[in-house]
C-alpha cells in the first residue's frame, strides 16, 4: 500500500509554546514549515500555565541572570546541565522582551515596564533574599503566549495541520530523521511527512499517573514515538508533584487553603502532619507534605473505599472565612470532589504536575544520543523542545516559571539550529526509506483486527494505578521493584487492546488506543529509571537511600525501550562562560 | 438525538478535548451524560462553546464570568449542571 507523501523543509509536531516558537523561527527564515497538532494550537496545554515566565529584567528589584542561574541549578538539585541553564537564564530577558514586542500583554508597572511578581525559589545573590522575577499576563500567561505566537505564525505563513496526530518517526538506514507519519483525524488516512528536519514539541505525559493536573491530551506522544524509533529517554524518574490535588480528578487545591488553617486528616481523623513535622505541621514544604500523605496511605490509613487518599478539612474555619479568603475553592470542591467544604472535608492526593525528563537534547535543541565514545552524538534532522525535551535545565526538579521560559528559549534555539542545518547541510531531501510509515499502518491494522483484547480505558486505568502506587512521591526499593514487574505486565496488555469503533472518520477510540501505546512507553521508562536510582535527588525521594549521592549518581539516566535497558551519561558541569556552581546541600 | 450529521457529532466529541484539565473533566462528564439528549439548537450552541478560548470557557462554566449571549447561557447552564 502506498502512503501519500507531503513534503516540507521542516515539520514540527505539537502546537504549544515550544512548537509555535520554533515554527516562527523557521517560517520567518523562508523555510516551508508545517505544524501538526492534535488540537487547535491555542488549546494546547501551555494554556494552563498561570504563574508566569521568569527573567532577570530587574524591573522591580536588582536582579542578574547569574542569580537566576544559581536558583535554577539549586532547584535542579545539581542534575541540570549548567551550559544549558546558563544559556536559558542569559537569554531570558531578551526572550521576554521579544514576546512583549510581539504584542504579548504583560502586566505593567506605573513606569510602563513589565511588572514582576515574587515566586518560590527566586532569590537575589544565591539565596540571600527573595526577588521579583516572574513576568505575567494576569493569571493567563500561557494563554497570552499561545495567542501571541499563533498570530505571528499565521503572519509568517506557517502551515497548520490541525487535528492531525503524529504516529511514528521516520529514520533512514543512517539513523537520520527524514520525516514523520501522521494520521488525519477527519479522514482516518495516514500520511508520510517528508522533511529535512523534524522537531518534537509534544509536551508532557502526566497522564501516566492516576492523579495528574495534566489535560487529557498530554499523552507523551513524542516520547512514545522516540522510543519506538530507538531514541533513548533521559531522566524519566523525575516528576514534579503538588501535594493537594482533588482525589480522582487532579484539579489543584491551592496551598493557600492550608495557609488559612486547613488541616490534613487520615482515616482515623488524626492530624498526621503533627507527627511528621511537629513545628510546621500542615505548612511543611510541598514535597515533605506530599510524602507524608502517601506514607499514611501506604500504611493503611488512607480514606475512602479504596483507602487511597487523605482529607483536607476546612469546615472549622467557618463559612465566612471560606467564602471570603478562599474564593473558588468551594466551587472546585463541589464540582470536582462532590463535597461542600463548609460541611465536609475534601479528598486530596499528591498529584503529578510536570515531567522533568524527556528526549535528550543539548541547548541547541538538537537530539543527542550515545554513539561509540561520544555520549552525545547528534541525530541528524531531529530536534526537540519544551516539556517533551530534556536539555537538561530542570534536572531533578523544576523551578517555578522556568517552564514557559524553557518553551520560548529552547523553541527559538531549536528553530535556529534547524534553519542552519537545513540551509547549510540539507540542500535537498534525503530519500524516504521504502518501508516508511509501515510501522504506523501495522499499529492501526493490529487495532482493527484485534479480537479477544481488553478495553483501552481498563488498561489505561491499570497503568495509571500502577504508576501512582509505585512511582509517585513516596519511593522505596520494594515498592519500585514491584512497580517494574507490574508495569511490564500492563505493557503486555497494551499490546492486546481492542476498539469497537473501526470507522475512519474522527475515531476518538482509535486515537486513544494509539495514545495509550505512547503513554505506556513513558510509564515503563519511569518505573525502570526510578528503580535503578539509589539516592534521593530533587523529586526522586527514595526512602531507602535518603541522601543525594553526587559521587555515584550525579549523572543522567538514559532508558532504551527496545530492550528496556539503562545507561548513564555525565551531567554537564561546564557552563558557557561562568564558573561551575559546585554542589551544596539543598536547604531552604 | 437529532438528525445532526453523525460525522459532525464525532468531531464535536474530539473537540471536547481541551487544554485545561478542569474543562476535560466537565466535558467528559457531559459527553457521557447529557450530550445525547441535546436538541439541534443546543448542539449548535455547544459547537459555539467549543470555539471559545479555554480560559473564557472555564470562567463561564465555573460562573466566574457572566455569559451575555442567551444561546450560550442556556448550554453553559446545562454544562454546569452535568
Amino acid at each position: 500500500m502506498t502512503i501519500p507523501v507531503r513534503r516540507f523543509d521542516a515539520v514540527i509536531v505539537g502546537g504549544g509554546g515550544a512548537g509555535l516558537r520554533a515554527a516562527l523561527q523557521l517560517s520567518e527564515s523562508g523555510l516551508k514549515t508545517a505544524v501538526l497538532s492534535k488540537v487547535f494550537p491555542t488549546r494546547s496545554h501551555t494554556v494552563a500555565a498561570q504563574g508566569g515566565i521568569s527573567a532577570s529584567l530587574g524591573n522591580v528589584q536588582e536582579d542578574r541572570w547569574e542569580w537566576h542561574m544559581f536558583d535554577t541549578v539549586k532547584g535542579s538539585d545539581w542534575l541540570g546541565d549548567q551550559d544549558a541553564i546558563e544559556f536559558m537564564c542569559r537569554k531570558a530577558p531578551e526572550a521576554v522582551i521579544e514576546l512583549e514586542h510581539f504584542g504579548m500583554p504583560f502586566d505593567r508597572l506605573e513606569n510602563g515596564k513589565i511588572y514582576q511578581r515574587p515566586f518560590g525559589g527566586h532569590t537575589q545573590n544565591e539565596g540571600e533574599a527573595p526577588v521579583q522575577r516572574a513576568c505575567a499576563a494576569a493569571d493567563r500567561t500561557g494563554h497570552a503566549m499561545l495567542h501571541t505566537l499563533y498570530q505571528r505564525n499565521v503572519r509568517a505563513n506557517t502551515q497548520f495541520f490541525i487535528e492531525w496526530m503524529a504516529l511514528d518517526l521516520i529514520r533512514d538506514e543512517d539513523g537520520d530523521v527524514v520525516g514523520v507519519t501522521a494520521l488525519e483525524m477527519e479522514t482516518g488516512e495516514v500520511y508520510n511527512f517528508h522533511a529535512k528536519g523534524v522537531l518534537f514539541a509534544t509536551g508532557g505525559a502526566g497522564r501516566i499517573y492516576a492523579a495528574s493536573t495534566n489535560a487529557f491530551i498530554n499523552t507523551g506522544d513524542g516520547l512514545g514515538m522516540s522510543v519506538r524509533a530507538g531514541i533513548p529517554l533521559e531522566d524519566m524518574e523525575f516528576w514534579q508533584f503538588h501535594p493537594t490535588g482533588v482525589a480522582g480528578a487532579g484539579v489543584l487545591i491551592t496551598e493557600g487553603v492550608r495557609g488559612e488553617g486547613g488541616i490534613l486528616l487520615n482515616a482515623n481523623g488524626e492530624r498526621f502532619m503533627e507527627r511528621y513535622a511537629p513545628n510546621l505541621k500542615d505548612l511543611a514544604p510541598r514535597d515533605f507534605v506530599a510524602r507524608s500523605m502517601e506514607q499514611e496511605v501506604l500504611e493503611g490509613r488512607g480514606c475512602g473505599p479504596n483507602k487511597d487518599h487523605v482529607l483536607l478539612k476546612l469546615d472549622h474555619l467557618g463559612p465566612d472565612i471560606i467564602k471570603q479568603r478562599l474564593p473558588g475553592i468551594r466551587e472546585i470542591a463541589i464540582k470536582f470532589a462532590g463535597v461542600d467544604p463548609i460541611k465536609e472535608p475534601i479528598p486530596v492526593i499528591p498529584t503529578c504536575h510536570y515531567m522533568m525528563g524527556g528526549i535528550p537534547t543539548n541547548y541547541r535543541g538538537e537530539v543527542v544520543i550515545p554513539k561509540g565514545d561520544n555520549p552525545e552524538a547528534r541525530v541528524n534532522g531531529f530536534y526537540a523542545a519544551g516539556e517533551c525535551a530534556c536539555a537538561s535545565v530542570h534536572g531533578a526538579n523544576r523551578l517555578g516559571t522556568n517552564s514557559l521560559l524553557d518553551l520560548v528559549v529552547f523553541g527559538k534555539s531549536a528553530g535556529d539550529s534547524m534553519v542552519e542545518f537545513i540551509k547549510s547541510e540539507m540542500p535537498t531531501w534525503k530519500p524516504l526509506p521504502a518501508n516508511a510509515g509501515q510501522i504506523s499502518l501495522d499499529r492501526i491494522a493490529r487495532l482493527d483486527n484485534q479480537t479477544g483484547g481488553e478495553e483501552v480505558a481498563d488498561v489505561r486505568a491499570a497503568m495509571q494505578r500502577t504508576v501512582q502506587a509505585r512511582a509517585a512521591v513516596f519511593r522505596n526499593s520494594e515498592n519500585l521493584a514491584l512497580g517494574v514487574k507490574e508495569i511490564q505486565e500492563v505493557a503486555e496488555r497494551v499490546k492486546r487492546t481492542q476498539i469497537k469503533d473501526k470507522s475512519k472518520v474522527f475515531n476518538t477510540a482509535r486515537v486513544e488506543a494509539l495514545e495509550l501505546e505512547n503513554l505506556i512507553e513513558v510509564a515503563v521508562a519511569t518505573l525502570i529509571s526510578a528503580e535503578a536510582r539509589k539516592e534521593s535527588r530533587g523529586a526522586h525521594a527514595h526512602a531507602d537511600y535518603q541522601e543525594r549521592d553526587d559521587e555515584v549518581w550525579m549523572k543522567h539516566t538514559l532508558y532504551y525501550g527496545e530492550d528496556r535497558r539503562l545507561t548513564y551519561k555525565p551531567v554537564h558541569t561546564k557552563p558557557l562562560s561562568v564558573e561551575y556552581i559546585a554542589p551544596k546541600v539543598r536547604t531552604f | 438525538m437529532t438528525d445532526f450529521d453523525p460525522i459532525e457529532l464525532k468531531r464535536i466529541r474530539w473537540r471536547s478535548r481541551r487544554g485545561l484539565l478542569e474543562l476535560d473533566l466537565v466535558l467528559e462528564r457531559f459527553l457521557a451524560n447529557g450530550f445525547e439528549q441535546l436538541t439541534t439548537a443546543e448542539l449548535f450552541a455547544y459547537q459555539k462553546c467549543l470555539d471559545l478560548d479555554d480560559n473564557d470557557f472555564l470562567d463561564y462554566v465555573n460562573g466566574k464570568a457572566e455569559v451575555d449571549d442567551p444561546e450560550l447561557a442556556h448550554i453553559i447552564g446545562i454544562l454546569r449542571a452535568a
